[in-house]
């Protein structure tokens, strides 16, 4: 028996989420008292690689071909599942990012496997098994129950801590055959949003809606978040990508992204339910509005009845003399 | 060109959440249902591309009749014909099997469903749809054109957008942006709709792999700290001292 991990890379590269998996994998091993394996495709260099065993994988498998620089969602599948199969898996992990949404679910199918998607915690029992989501966008969380032999779990992002767990992993290049018919999606372009990094992975979102007015004022959050560093970025509430002062993978909320940093600043934003939907898993929210009704004060921590004309050129300032201290 | 669009039907947006039967059942008295957010957009984009071409579009919900008002929603869109699975939806893999019970032998050139249902939040059913009919599957279609019998398909990935292109047939799991705004039924399309072919089909046998043992609601947020306008230094301290969060 073992727990095995798709560890998903971006341009051959691990991140936070896929450490946050490899941690959380590795935490259910324990409870069940087997091993952690790790299953890569794609191009990743084996110093990347051997980096996983940081986090407790005891194995890695390589499944690299110039074939899988495509993520094909059938592809993909047949891989993981071959190396379920393989490797006797009783448990496997995903990230809960855009990749595993395509992938789990076929995983799931394929292996008659139960699938739990939005998992933000260990399962509070292996016998039987029970893990803990989100659902109705973030009002609510469900206790779900698997069955199946196999159990398939998504993990969210920011919803657990990386672990360090030393081991010593040996890197084994994993082959599987692929039917020709399953290479029927053709990438043509990838165009980044940008370099920054994205809402889901950012520690501190800065965020704004309609009480900023116009789009050039959204240059106070970029100021903002960049003096907050690497990890902050910038987000917006819905009216704000579609008057397009914002780029859509910016929009926060039940039709947009789902997020969980540890700190969200909501600048000039009421609050409305389906904003809330996407943040309320928000470790801190910080609220700046004119408006002392404004539903945002419920969801807040901390909060300002202030214009954010005025509020925001003194946060900078305070911000950048803290960075500086 | 066939389409078909798998619809939920959910509490609408600003629906209030409770539980009955220890927790177990969603509260459903008094609450709104809709069509999920992103098959209705969707279905808009669906509608357009058949009205670009020819062809049906079918919509279908795995679900008991109270979905029927919704389903007559999607019909006074435009859509053509709907099928009701006649069963609860149980969990995703049990919907999955059902729909995919209704396609095998249907030969859709596209199937649609949303990114997520706004209730269960799986992301689940439509890839287990394309699997169980060993078929490819498109996930976040933010942007979708038809030449021929291919599809031109933006979709959402980590970080960014690619643009890609998958012969017919193939699932695709829409999006914001794959239509602008959802399409608002005319007059004309409510009239229409009532007479339009709503099917019943009953369900095949499937023993769910999971089950909801409860639900838990998020807890009460402590009051919040209002600091004064004038004093944003005090709240950069009190985000560095106490929260930590900077
Ligand atoms: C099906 C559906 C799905 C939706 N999904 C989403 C979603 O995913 N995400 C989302 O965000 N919305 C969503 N919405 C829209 C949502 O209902 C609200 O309309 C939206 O969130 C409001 O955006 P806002 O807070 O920026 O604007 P407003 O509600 O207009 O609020 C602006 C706020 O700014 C304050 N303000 C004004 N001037 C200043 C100033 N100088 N300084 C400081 N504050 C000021 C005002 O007091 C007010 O509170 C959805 C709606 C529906 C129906
Ligand atoms: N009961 C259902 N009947 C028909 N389609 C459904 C049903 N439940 C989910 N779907 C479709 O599958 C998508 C993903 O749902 P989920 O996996 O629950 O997040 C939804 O956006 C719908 O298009």
């Amino acid at each position: 028996m073992s727990v095995l991990v798709y560890t998903e890379n971006w341009d051959g590269k691990f991140k936070k989420a896929t450490y946050e998996i490899v941690s959380y994998a590795n935490e259910i091993a324990k409870q069940l008292g087997c091993d952690l394996i790790a299953l890569s495709i794609g191009k990743v260099s084996d110093e990347e690689l051997k980096s996983l065993e940081n986090y407790g994988a005891s194995k890695v498998l390589n499944a690299n071909d110039d074939k899988y620089n495509t993520i094909i969602s059938q592809v993909y599948t047949k891989i993981i599942a071959d190396a379920v199969n393989a490797t006797n898996a009783s448990v496997v992990v995903f990230a809960n990012t855009y990749t595993g949404r395509s992938i789990a679910p076929r995983v799931s199918v394929k292996l008659n496997a139960g699938l739990v998607s939005g998992c933000i915690a260990l399962p509070t029992s292996t016998q039987p098994f029970v893990v803990n989501k989100k659902a109705y966008s973030g009002k609510a969380f469900a206790d779900v129950q698997v069955n199946s032999d196999i159990k398939i779990l998504t993990l969210n992002q920011n919803s657990y801590k990386i672990v360090e767990n030393k081991k010593d992993a040996a890197i084994e290049a994993f082959t599987t055959e692929i039917p020709d018919n399953y290479f029927k999606v053709k990438s043509i372009e990838i165009s980044k949003a940008s370099d920054k990094i994205t809402v889901n992975d950012a520690e501190i979102l800065v965020s704004g809606g309609r009480g900023l007015k116009a789009s050039e004022h959204f240059g106070m959050l970029d100021e903002i978040a960049s003096i907050l560093g690497p990890t902050a970025t910038t987000a917006c509430s819905r009216p704000i990508t579609d008057l397009d002062w914002r780029p859509h993978s910016e929009h926060v909320g039940q039709t947009g992204k789902v997020v969980a940093p540890n700190l969200y600043f909501a600048i000039g934003i009421s609050g409305a339910i389906q904003h809330l939907a996407g943040i309320n898993s928000s470790k801190i929210i910080v609220a700046i509005n004119t408006d002392k009704d404004a539903p945002i004060f419920e969801a807040a921590d901390y909060g300002i009845i202030g214009d954010a004309f005025e509020v925001l050129p003194s946060l900078i300032e305070e911000l950048t003399k803290l960075k500086n201290s | 060109m066939k389409i078909l669009v798998c619809i939920s039907n959910v509490p609408d947006t600003t629906a209030k959440i409770s539980f009955v039967e220890d927790n177990k059942v969603y509260n459903k008295n008094n609450v709104q249902f809709i069509i999920s957010p992103y098959e209705e957009l969707a279905l808009t984009r669906a509608l357009e591309l058949k009205e670009a071409a020819s062809g049906t579009i079918t919509v279908l919900t795995v679900g008991l009749q109270d979905a029927e008002p919704t389903m007559r929603k999607a019909l006074a869109m435009g859509a053509d014909d709907a099928i009701r699975v006649n069963t609860e939806a149980k969990d995703a893999m049990f919907v999955a099997k059902q729909i995919a019970e209704v396609a095998k032998n249907k030969n859709y050139d596209i199937i649609f469903t949303g990114k997520e249902s706004i209730d269960y939040n799986g992301s689940q059913v439509g890839e287990m749809v394309a699997e169980l009919l060993d078929i490819p599957s498109i996930t976040s279609v933010s942007g979708i054109d038809v030449e021929g019998t291919t599809g031109k398909i933006q979709r959402e990935i980590d970080g960014g957008y690619e643009q890609i292109e998958c012969e017919f047939p193939f699932v695709g799991s829409g999006q914001k942006g794959i239509a602008p705004e959802p399409r608002i039924p005319a007059m004309r399309g409510i009239m229409m709709a009532r007479k339009k072919p709503l099917n019943i089909v009953e369900p095949v046998e499937f023993t769910d792999l999971t089950q909801v043992i409860t639900h838990t609601l998020p807890e009460a947020k402590s009051a919040c700290t209002m600091i004064e306008p004038d004093n944003v230094g005090e709240l950069v301290r009190l985000l560095h001292e106490e929260a930590k969060a900077i």
